[in-house]
């Protein structure tokens, strides 16, 4: 563990640390481009030029390791300079096309201009002409090679985190451009993230390009819904310019660094999966069944309606069908109001899925639910299957099913089973997001919010529960599962009303074993795993926070 | 070839090599490299063994087409031993009459000997000026070798010091490298003895030797030289090299656009292989070693040590940052050696002279002999092996023969592309490592371009600023956009579009390109501008404040007029004029008009009576 000076700052680090993640520590910003924490190092961009006390030349901090002792000053006259002449180099053979590139506001090459540059050029910019300009290299990416500045590290990507080999770059000197191998396209499963790493406008996301200025967005931490693996991302969002994106208020997702999760990373099922939140298929108000139509109600009549049917029947005839993209403070009043409050056996969660979910042994896992473990340690399912459930239903033993997000008519079960067992149901409760067939057959509608409407938290397939916040409110007048949940107690009298998530999860915690000793502060931004074992200290999060764009 | 199995085996055969050659005492050595062979060396050794057999002496009197002996301007060599009467740019044609009149007769064909400037014929090849100045280590059996025959070579000691190599321990054989103070004569100038002693001491059981042969200097051919003319003194090298270290397994990088160096380099070492020298077991002592070549496309960053193995490797020859030292990670992060072919063949000398004879020769710090490849205006073109220490006047005067057409000498560029321009007034420094990277120059791997008063020094650094601009490879931003950056800034000072700026402007690209550059190539890509800045600032200054090119070669700030009183009006340069710009009655004065000119100069070569002026 040496022990160095930065800018007159003592800091220890672990061996083998570099200087540029030394100096970050102690909130000292070394610019660079080519460097990435997640990648090998490729030392080319020669912008992270510091100085050594003793060394003849300036040294470029994401190569040069901590050493005890060492002196390091990144912003003595020198370092300036090269740093300056560093980025007049870059810049002098750069397109300058900032008022139609999509990196405009996110760009390094322009924030690192007016933090370090700010010179008047005196190059001769005979900017070189290159082959692509705005051509797609795959399903999500798009290529400018005028705008590389060839840090290279997408290659580096494709070469050590993929292990595909897409990428590379060729020719010499400044003819050098960066291009997919003859033959091949950017189309590896986590493909989106080169435009993550990507410092300018040279890769960029075809999903995203022209919809919303990027100062125009706003950011929320969250988890990823995807799969299991919860990867970190953050949601960015539209934050009042309606007539951008086409409506679109969730604009993308970035992977959110997580040293026990996803590390930089995401992958792109899961990055362009997010669609359904603004999709047109969104329920937006409750619906109630009047002769053989859904018509639009108000929130107190279907709630009172649902009461009432609920009430009706014995809690022997009532089958539930929980999901597992609810949060595990969700899932905690599932289990609050239809097993302990009402008594009910027959609770299951799990649907199988029509398709494989082709896990891989990187990010991937083949369970398309974010929480899954959580439903399983809060005690779902009681008793049955969802076959099960459905099987005593076409048996004509359920006189009510209340069914969460799912749409069992397209799922992987037995669909004449699903026929049947939703004929022989009287009432049929539907709860979720977005429309489908199997919302056609419901009786009764609440529309709920999806995961980027609301707070709350999942827990990951390796038991670690991870907080997800509200990026926008819920679409229309749907709300959030817990607050539906949390209204339809009230309607039955249940004799408990929560505030909040926070207060949902601190009960959870009391009652369910496995989440004792967890807290939402104690979640913090990297969440935490089941089975923590609290201490007489403050809770300290156990990563420092990196921003994902470096 | 028989295997050979034993060292003492090996002395037996030498021996008995040796009697055989001391028996045939008449042959004719002709220079017969790339150089020589341009100019038809086979044809005059066809044509000298067509004669021969007309002669009868075909059976006495062996033609052997040899490596060149360094003297590039005369070729093709031819020289007659046992007495080494040395003559020079033979043709065919002349086969009968050194067949019938040397070796007949017994006489010397006067017109081919070498006559120095005061008419003097010379007869014997060591009386040469060219030769009598130089000490020659390396390059001592150019011109006596057929490179294609091992027998040659252990005829001619070849192997003796790897005979002696094997009977040492490694630490020995290092411990005599270091003491003699060789060091690497690629340019990098680190010393020999402690690269292969930290090789040896990297962790590691599997660890690689490499000849860098990847030479890509304009003007600089030591390399290819040696390769062709005595790929044996470099095997040699090799194999104690690995020895010493305990590498099992050598490459040695040579460019494709050698194929006479691939060829002989690939022929000797078969032959080496078949004589138990290199394979399993070598003469007996259980040491295996062998040697691959491998041809690289010519990418002059491709010399740089990363790169290099990064080709080899199979991957993009570009420089990598590296913490550890390529002895200690290296080919396929192997403890590797790399050293340069004139380092390797300098390896045999040592170990069978001693390092105190070697160390001997040079200055304090610059141990034995370098050779350089002396271009450009200077009258003996060729490879010139020296001393360390030679004073660059004494190379360029006396071995160099000076500058034709009597005029006057301005620069002498060193080390390449990457090194610098040294003055006139700096012509008695002594050539060493330390001396040249003083007067902002460098050793580099022994390039030598003299150039005369007819010389513009920005148009050079122009030119070698281009050159590295188009070797940059592009993986690091200063080399990749200053280096353009700074070749614009010069081809625009050419043209004529010179700021008042410019010059503090390329000063300073020059020094941010050198510092933060990744490799050597862009640490010393601005060295052509940077030294000729520093001794001829007065000519950037003309050209950019007066719009004048002082050595008259920049097109775009010339005139060519015609002095009415030498022009007779013979209308030689009117004919030849591409523009037709020439105009002027019969034996009148003519003149040019200066709207058509297009510069080319066609009328100064042209006119015999120094009437075309250039200002």
């Amino acid at each position: 563990m040496p022990t160095l000076t930065i800018d007159g700052q003592q800091v220890t680090v672990p061996e083998k640390t570099n200087v540029i993640e030394a100096a970050k520590t102690l909130g000292i910003e070394i610019p660079h481009y080519c460097y990435h924490p997640g990648l090998s190092v490729a030392g080319n961009c020669r912008m992270c030029m510091v100085e050594i006390e003793k060394a003849p030349k300036l040294a470029i901090g994401c190569f040069t390791p901590c050493t005890e002792g060492m002196v390091v000053f990144t912003n003595t006259e020198k370092v300036k300079q090269a740093r300056k002449d560093v980025l007049e180099f870059l810049l002098s053979n750069h397109p300058l096309d900032c008022p139609v590139c999509d990196q405009a506001g996110e760009c390094w090459l322009q924030i690192y201009y007016m933090q370090h540059g700010q010179y008047e050029s005196r190059m001769m910019e005979n900017k070189i002409k290159k082959s692509k300009k705005a051509t797609s290299i795959g399903p999500h990416v798009n290529l400018d090679q005028e705008r590389c500045v060839l840090c290279g590290r997408c290659v580096r990507f494709c070469d050590e985190i993929t292990k595909t080999h897409e990428l590379g770059i060729f020719g010499r000197g400044n003819r050098e451009e960066l291009d997919v191998f003859p033959g091949k396209q950017l189309d590896n499963r986590y493909s989106g993230n080169v435009v993550d790493i990507c410092p300018v406008g040279a890769l960029t996301d075809r999903d995203f390009r022209f919809q919303v200025r990027v100062w125009y967005l706003g950011v929320q931490d969250s988890v990823c819904p995807g799969c299991s693996r919860g990867c970190n991302i953050q949601i960015h969002y539209n934050r009042n310019r309606p007539h951008h994106g086409h409506g679109r208020r969730v604009a993308r997702l970035k992977p959110r660094y997580n040293s026990h999760v996803n590390q930089f990373w995401m992958c792109d099922e899961g990055r362009y999966g997010y669609k359904f939140v603004d999709a047109g298929d969104r329920i937006i108000s409750p619906m109630l069944r009047r002769g053989a139509e859904l018509q639009m109600a108000t929130w107190g009549e279907t709630l009172a309606a649902s009461a009432e049917r609920i009430r009706a029947v014995n809690p022997s005839q009532i089958g539930v069908i929980a999901w597992p993209q609810l949060t595990n403070e969700e899932l905690y009043l599932v289990r609050r109001l239809f097993v302990d409050g009402l008594g009910c056996k027959n609770v299951s969660f799990s649907v199988p899925s029509k398709k494989d979910g082709g896990g891989d042994d990187f990010l991937i896992t083949a369970d398309k639910n974010p929480n899954t473990r959580g439903a399983g340690e809060i005690g779902l399912p009681i008793a049955d299957s969802t076959g099960d459930i459905l099987q005593a239903a076409s048996r004509g033993e359920f006189k009510l099913l209340h069914i969460f997000g799912h749409d069992l008519l397209s799922s992987g079960l037995d669909q004449p089973l699903v026929e049947s067992a939703l004929a022989a149901t009287e009432t049929v409760i539907f709860q979720g997001s977005n429309s489908h067939l199997t919302v056609d057959r419901a009786d009764i509608v609440l529309p709920s919010a999806t995961f980027a409407e609301k707070s709350g938290s999942f827990t990951n397939f390796e038991g670690r529960v991870q907080r997800i916040h509200e990026a926008v409110p819920p679409l229309g007048d749907a709300l959030p599962d817990w607050q539906i949940l949390n209204r339809m107690a009230r309607a039955l009298e249940m004799g408990w009303d929560y505030q909040g998530t926070e207060h949902i999860f601190k009960e959870l915690a009391e009652n369910v074993a496995a989440f004792s000793g967890l807290s939402y502060c104690v979640l913090g931004d990297q969440g935490e795993l089941l089975g923590y074992k609290p201490t007489n200290e403050a809770h300290i999060p156990t990563e420092p926070v990196t921003t994902v764009i470096i | 070839m028989k295997k050979i199995r034993t060292i003492a085996e090996l002395g037996t055969l030498r021996a008995a090599l040796e009697r055989e050659r001391e028996s045939a005492k008449v042959w004719i050595s002709v220079s017969n490299e790339t150089c020589a062979r341009a100019n038809g060396s086979d044809k005059v050794i066809a044509a000298l063994d067509e004669e021969l057999r007309k002669q009868g002496l075909a059976d006495q009197v062996r033609v052997k087409g040899t490596g060149c002996s360094g003297f590039c301007d005369r070729n093709p060599m031819v020289v007659v031993f046992p007495k080494e009467i040395a003559y020079q740019r033979v043709s065919p044609d002349d086969a009968a009459e050194i067949v019938g009149k040397t070796l007949i007769k017994g006489q010397v064909v006067e017109r081919l000997l070498h006559h120095d400037g005061k008419g003097h014929a010379v007869q014997h090849e060591a009386d040469l000026p060219f030769y009598r100045y130089q000490k020659r280590l390396v390059l001592r059996n150019h011109g006596r070798l057929d490179p294609t025959d091992i027998t040659d070579y252990l005829a001619s000691g070849g192997y003796t010091a790897l005979s002696q190599a094997l009977t040492m321990s490694s630490e020995q054989v290092i411990e005599e490298i270091s003491r003699s103070g060789l060091r690497g004569r690629g340019g990098g100038g680190f010393l020999t003895g402690r690269k292969w002693k930290s090789c040896r001491e990297a962790h590691g059981e599997t660890k690689y030797v490499i000849c860098n042969a990847d030479e890509g200097d304009p003007g600089a051919y030591m390399d290819r030289s040696v390769l062709e003319g005595n790929p044996h003194s470099v095997i040699e090298g090799m194999i104690i090299g690995a020895y010493a270290i305990g590498a099992r397994m050598g490459y040695v990088y040579v460019r494709a656009e050698y194929p006479l160096a691939v060829t002989n380099l690939v022929i000797a070492l078969q032959q080496a292989r078949d004589c138990g020298l290199l394979g399993e077991n070598i003469l007996g002592t259980g040491f295996n070693f062998d040697i691959r070549v491998n041809r690289g496309g010519g990418a002059f960053v491709c010399g740089e040590s990363t790169a290099l193995m990064a080709s080899l490797e199979g991957r993009v020859g570009e420089p990598e940052v590296k913490h550890i030292h390529t002895a200690e990670s290296g080919l396929w992060e192997k403890p590797t050696n790399l050293n340069n072919v004139e380092t390797w063949a300098n390896v045999p000398v040592i170990i069978n002279k001693g390092a105190d004879w070697f160390a001997s020769i040079g200055t304090e710090k610059s141990k034995g002999t370098k050779i350089f490849s002396l271009v450009g205006k200077i009258n003996n073109t060729g490879l010139v092996e020296v001393p360390m220490g030679t004073p660059l006047r004494e190379i360029i005067y006396d071995i160099g023969g000076g500058i034709p057409h009597g005029k006057k000498f301005k620069a002498i560029q060193t080390g390449g592309p990457s090194g610098g321009c040294v003055p006139e007034e700096l012509l008695d420094l002594p050539v060493d490592f330390d001396r040249l990277t003083e007067v902002g120059s460098m050793m580099g791997s022994g390039g030598m371009i003299v150039m005369d008063e007819g010389t513009c020094m920005v148009d050079v650094a122009k030119y070698f600023t281009g050159f590295l601009q188009d070797e940059s490879c592009g993986k690091c931003v200063p080399c990749r956009e200053g280096t353009a950056q700074m070749r614009q800034i010069l081809s625009d000072i050419c043209e004529g579009r010179g700021r008042p700026e410019d010059i503090d402007l390329l000063e300073e690209l020059g020094h941010v390109v050198q510092d933060t550059s990744l490799c050597a190539l862009g640490g010393t890509a601005a060295n052509p501008m940077l030294s000729t800045l520093r001794h001829f600032r007065d000519e950037y200054e003309a050209h950019i404040f007066d719009h004048r090119c002082p050595a008259g070669v920049c097109t775009a700030l010339i005139r060519y007029t015609i002095d009415v009183e030498k022009c007779n009006g013979c209308g030689v340069c009117a004919k030849q004029c591409p523009q037709n710009g020439v105009s002027g009655e019969k034996k009148q004065p003519h003149s040019i008009d200066q709207h058509l000119c297009i510069r080319c100069g066609i009328c100064r070569e042209v006119c015999r009576f120094e009437a075309i002026l250039v200002n």
